[in-house]
């Protein structure tokens, strides 16, 4: 027994009487809850299937069958198969310029400045068409991951600065201002994005011109793009109030003006502090973006339901939703790491 | 320098008037273009219809409901049922946070490893998912009908929900309104009182519990028994509720696992090893020295996750948990076509209880930062 | 010194209004004016594509296969009145519209027409302005119970729970019963379908409500569908069809004439196989008024001769769509009121001549 507890790892999970009960008790809940997940999951599941009667006929576990044969639909949506480069070749310019702006030695700026102003334009001549002979593709075929894809980086560019804008109004010496600013923050930050998107959804067309109709997904960017703002600026101005007062006034002992001040030596620091607030709205923004189906776009989630009623594939929820799930759960990861990283690096600069 | 001073003040003023006329304009042109929209259809905007007969049913309530009533009344109901579905949540979320963040700071791997697990499952994948897990789990768990669990032979677990024997009657609300009342004042006002040898969480507690047993005495029970299809009587707590409990509970737990793990390792570590060496066990360290002064630090995070909470209730929709967007927004906007006035009091009642509640927590937060000086 | 300050502030007040005129007219960049409610014909000629609403995906009225292809009786219809008027049935916008929206969506001039087996009830009619041209299904709300239940009519259901989804007539529908016949029956309402099927499955209701057009569809979905039953009787009257903008009196008369050569070129038995030949061949002045040898029935409308010779050839005729999506080797609903008159059914037709 003596010779147990020597290993520090061993004395860590039997050390005391509390700590092996704990590990004990553990254990105990993996054995009965891991096996039959694993069965299900790996051991028993189908891969080839033409439908579903002939999954079932196949293994008792999960039809990953069905997953594979709509795999294109669930990441273009209905993008019409021979356009599908251009989504391709969109993401790859997102991949490549935002892995340069977070790991680039020398003028990040510029990385950054690329990724909120080039990458969006050239993204939507891509994806909707129309010019240099691109053929148009309407949003009503934009779909499955990339649509979530797009809602996020459209939502979050827009509200970043946004956020900014109404943090700034927050803390203005003007009140009517500061009370603009408070009111539509608190407002967004008030009501359920459900509620709002539903309202997008059927009340936008009667706060329009009789006539004017504006796209569905322009619909949900806006609604998402207010709604991501005002958590934006609360994060923000919880980064404003971290930097310490002594940096505006040495600055504006520096001959520097208020809005110099603000702009060019608060709002870069602020900016670093709330880097990991930013990167958790990212990640609740890519999962709130699940919610666009219920106005009727087919995003990741909209074409997982959508195929659940395909008549050669009905009632495979299980997987459907599974499937999603780990599909958002690698996505969130992916930006919770490359926030990280993006943290430890601004980190690095305020170090040196 | 004062007639510099001056104009810079107007300027002030020009350009926040000009906002203003901004803001107001864009107001006006919208609710311009919505009266004409509206002519248009040859519709407008009446809120009496939430006189009218509602007629529909609502499957878990916990004041008075059946098709008679109108349908203002219908969104009292909801909203208690949002509320309570609400509150059970924030006691859940609260209790399953601080569990894994004391599994993740506990130093045994295996626990430290598990919760962080957990936390980085639960966060990253969508909410509806994992409502929806929870209920289809839920409904496999729970017995059918015919074969419920049975306590005392009056109380029943299926499939269909638990159901339990429900009071009645004018001397049970009475007595137990008085209790609450006095339980809440006496609270609230303990300090001005003059008790302050006597901790309020050792008196009130029995207080209420004694109330809530006469009050149990003098009612009539409504004992739940199975007829035809279902069982009838008493009160049911159904399973969507506690499926919408455990869902959003646990999803909201593990941020608030991080909140309570941020501020424990922000107590500094001083306070730990002076609360051992004063002989105190290492549980009693952690409950009676470093999470009273974690709290403070961590109220302002907690209370905007339990402002999330309120608002992600409407996710129950999913789950036909009779919450106010369900019952509203779906519901009555299909049946009366008022999909205006319905919208406006469906964000006006989650705005305003967004506003009390963070103004509660706000005042929370002020006297405990003020206990801590 | 406080000079600089101003223009400062100034020009952060310009950017911040350059950022709203921005957005603003990125907006309205994405807006578009809507074609005038009057001559929709015109405004899909010179589009291109005809704009159909359609469901957001139930089984046999509209459903994605594996290539993301719209498949179902709705989506043949809107490919047979996209080929009468454009020529081309792929000429098609699809919009998926939620319960909740689909009405607004066609006010709003977003879709040309909407055909989303929904009801056109007297509110609907009156308070939105829209029409029902024509009938492609004709429906009743009925209910799929467990056999073990032992009820063999809806009135048996009394105290029963149903679970169901929200934004329909459904749930009035059931509570209209209970005030008419006394039958209380619980319902439990969801967002989707699929969630009310699992909690049914699981024992948490005694049965499900549907259209009985859905209920088909639905009933084969389930882990074991010999468990389970749907009542013989209806509880209400559910015609399903095609509706438009009230006050377009050219495109009302395509549309509901669509929906009659459709239904007569079952009558006459053309096929989507024969009807070249037929055309070529018949003696039938009927069948060579549908299909454009005889007469000018199409440019009475306003399009070419051609115009249901084409819908045929795009979508068959209405007894090939039925079979496709609801034939025994589909979703396997027997036709009963979807027959034509002349075999025990509803569908009636005004005569082509």
């Amino acid at each position: 027994m003596r010779a147990l507890t020597r290993h520090p790892l061993l004395r860590a999970l039997f050390g005391t009487p509390g700590n092996a009960a704990i590990t004990l008790l553990m254990l105990a809940g993996f054995a009965w809850a891991l096996p039959p997940l694993f069965r299900w999951m790996l051991g028993d599941a189908v891969w080839e299937a033409p439908n579903r009667a002939a999954c079932q006929a196949a293994g008792s576990g999960a039809c990953w069958a069905f997953i594979r044969a709509r795999f294109a639909l669930f990441f273009y949506g209905v993008y019409p198969a021979p356009e599908r480069w251009r989504v391709e070749l969109g993401l790859l310019l997102l991949v490549v310029i935002g892995a340069g702006a977070l790991f680039a030695r020398r003028g990040r700026g510029w990385w950054l400045l690329v990724l909120l102003t080039v990458v969006p334009a050239a993204g939507a001549i891509l994806l909707a068409g129309g010019l240099f002979g691109l053929a148009p593709v309407p949003t009503a075929q934009w779909g499955g991951l990339m649509l979530n894809v797009v809602i996020s980086f459209v939502a979050l560019g827009g509200a970043i600065p946004l956020g900014i804008a109404l943090a700034f109004g927050r803390r203005s010496r003007y009140p009517v201002i500061r009370l603009l600013s408070v009111a539509m923050i608190e407002f967004w930050r008030g009501v359920p994005l459900l509620a709002v998107l539903f309202m997008g959804l059927i009340l936008m067309p009667l706060f329009l011109p009789n006539g004017v109709t504006v796209d569905n997904l322009v619909r949900a960017l806006v609604v998402m793009t207010l709604f991501t703002s005002a958590y934006m600026a609360e994060t923000i101005r919880g980064g404003l109030q971290g930097v310490p007062n002594g940096q505006a006034e040495a600055a504006e002992a520096l001959g520097m003006h208020h809005g110099q001040v603000q702009l060019l030596v608060i709002l870069p620091q602020a900016l670093r502090l709330s880097i990991p607030g930013i990167i958790n709205i990212a990640v609740d923004l890519f999962k709130d973006t699940t919610l666009v189906s219920i106005v009727g776009l087919f995003d990741l989630m909209g074409v997982v339901t959508q195929s659940m009623k395909d008549p050669a594939w009905l009632g495979l929820a299980a997987e459907g939703y599974t499937f999603a799930a780990i599909v958002f759960f690698f996505a969130c990861l992916v930006i919770s790491l490359g926030g990280s990283l993006l943290e430890r690096r601004f980190g690095e600069g305020s170090r040196r | 320098m004062n007639t510099r001073l001056k104009a810079h003040a107007v300027k002030g003023w020009l350009w926040q008037g000009g906002v203003a006329l901004a803001v107001a304009a864009l107001f006006y042109w919208l609710s311009h273009n919505l009266s004409t929209n509206l002519a248009a259809r040859g519709m407008e905007i009446d809120f009496g219809f939430l006189a009218q007969r509602a007629g529909f049913d609502i499957p878990f309530r916990l004041v008075a409901w059946d098709g008679s009533y109108p349908y203002g009344w219908a969104l009292y109901v909801s909203g208690v049922n949002t509320l309570f579905a609400s509150a059970l949540i924030i006691v859940l979320a609260s209790l399953l946070g601080l569990a894994l963040a004391l599994m993740r700071l506990s130093g045994n791997p295996l626990a430290a490893g598990t919760s962080r697990t957990i936390v980085e499952v639960v966060r990253n994948t969508p909410q509806l998912t994992q409502i929806v897990f929870f209920y289809i789990a839920v409904l496999q768990v729970l017995p059918p009908m015919r074969q419920s669990i049975t306590w005392f032979g009056s109380m029943f677990l299926n499939v269909r929900g638990l159901y339990v024997p429900a009071p009645s009657g004018t001397a049970y609300d009475a007595i137990l309104a008085a209790t609450c009342a006095v339980v809440v004042l006496a609270a609230v006002f303990w300090r001005r009182l003059g008790w302050h040898e006597v901790p309020r969480l050792v008196v009130l507690p029995p207080v209420l519990v004694l109330g809530a047993i006469i009050a149990g005495v003098t009612a009539n029970w409504d004992y739940p028994s199975l007829k035809g299809f279902n069982f009838t009587g008493g009160t049911r707590v159904p399973p969507e509720l506690l499926a919408l409990v455990l869902g959003i509970g646990v999803y909201t737990s593990v941020f608030i696992a991080e909140i309570i793990r941020a501020a424990i390792q922000g107590i500094h570590r001083g306070q730990g090893e002076a609360a051992r060496s004063l002989g105190l066990s290492s549980s009693q360290a952690m409950f009676l020295v470093i999470l009273p002064q974690a709290l403070r630090i961590l109220i302002p995070p907690l209370t905007s996750q339990y402002l999330n909470i309120i608002k992600s209730t409407t996710l129950g929709a999913a789950i036909a948990y009779p919450e106010v967007l369900q019952i509203f927004a779906r519901t009555v906007l299909n049946q009366s076509g008022r999909a205006v006035e319905v919208m406006t009091l469906v964000l006006g009642v989650f705005l305003a209880v967004n506003l009390l509640a963070s103004a509660a927590m706000n005042v929370w937060n002020r006297r405990l930062a003020l206990q801590g000086r | 010194m406080r000079g600089m300050m101003d223009l400062l502030r100034r020009g952060a007040a310009s950017a911040l209004a350059g950022g709203v005129v921005a957005l603003l007219a990125a907006s309205v960049a994405h807006a578009q004016l809507a074609p005038p409610p009057g001559p929709t014909v015109e405004a899909i000629k010179k589009r291109g594509v005809l704009n159909c609403g359609i469901d957001t995906g139930v089984p046999g009225f509209a459903s994605q296969d594996s290539s993301g292809k719209w498949k179902g009786i709705d989506i043949d219809y809107c490919r047979a009145l996209a080929a009468a008027v454009l020529g081309d049935p792929d000429k098609i916008k699809y919009t998926s519209t939620t319960a909740a929206a689909r009405f607004t969506v066609l006010q709003s001039g977003e879709i040309d027409v909407l055909i989303r087996d929904s009801t056109l009830t007297f509110i609907r009619s009156t308070s939105l302005g829209l029409d029902e041209v024509a009938i492609n299904f004709y429906a009743g709300q009925g209910f799929l119970v467990r056999k073990a239940l032992g009820v063999t009519k809806a009135a048996d259901l009394q105290g029963a729970t149903i679970c169901t989804v929200t934004g329909a007539t459904l749930e009035l529908n059931i509570a209209d019963f209970a005030r008419s016949t006394g039958a209380k029956i619980g319902t439990l309402l969801f967002d989707k379908a699929e969630e009310a099927i699992a909690a049914m499955e699981a024992g948490r209701c005694d049965g499900y409500t549907d259209d009985s057009g859905s209920l088909a569809g639905m009933r084969s979905t389930l882990k074991v569908p010999g468990d389970w039953m749907v009542l013989p009787d209806l509880i209400s009257k559910e015609p399903l069809g095609l509706h438009i903008r009230s006050g377009d009196a050219r495109w009302q008369k395509i549309v509901f004439w669509l929906d009659t050569a459709l239904k007569t070129a079952e009558e006459f038995g053309v096929t989507q196989a024969n009807a070249d030949q037929l055309k070529a061949t018949s003696k039938d002045p009927f069948v060579l008024r549908l299909l454009g040898a005889e007469g000018d029935f199409g440019k009475m409308l306003g399009l070419d001769n051609d115009w249901s010779y084409r819908a045929i050839k795009a979508s068959g005729n209405y007894g090939e769509m039925y079979d496709r999506h609801w034939g025994p080797k589909a979703l396997d609903l027997p036709r009963g009121l979807n027959n034509l008159w002349n075999k025990g059914g509803m569908h009636y037709t005004l005569p082509l001549r």
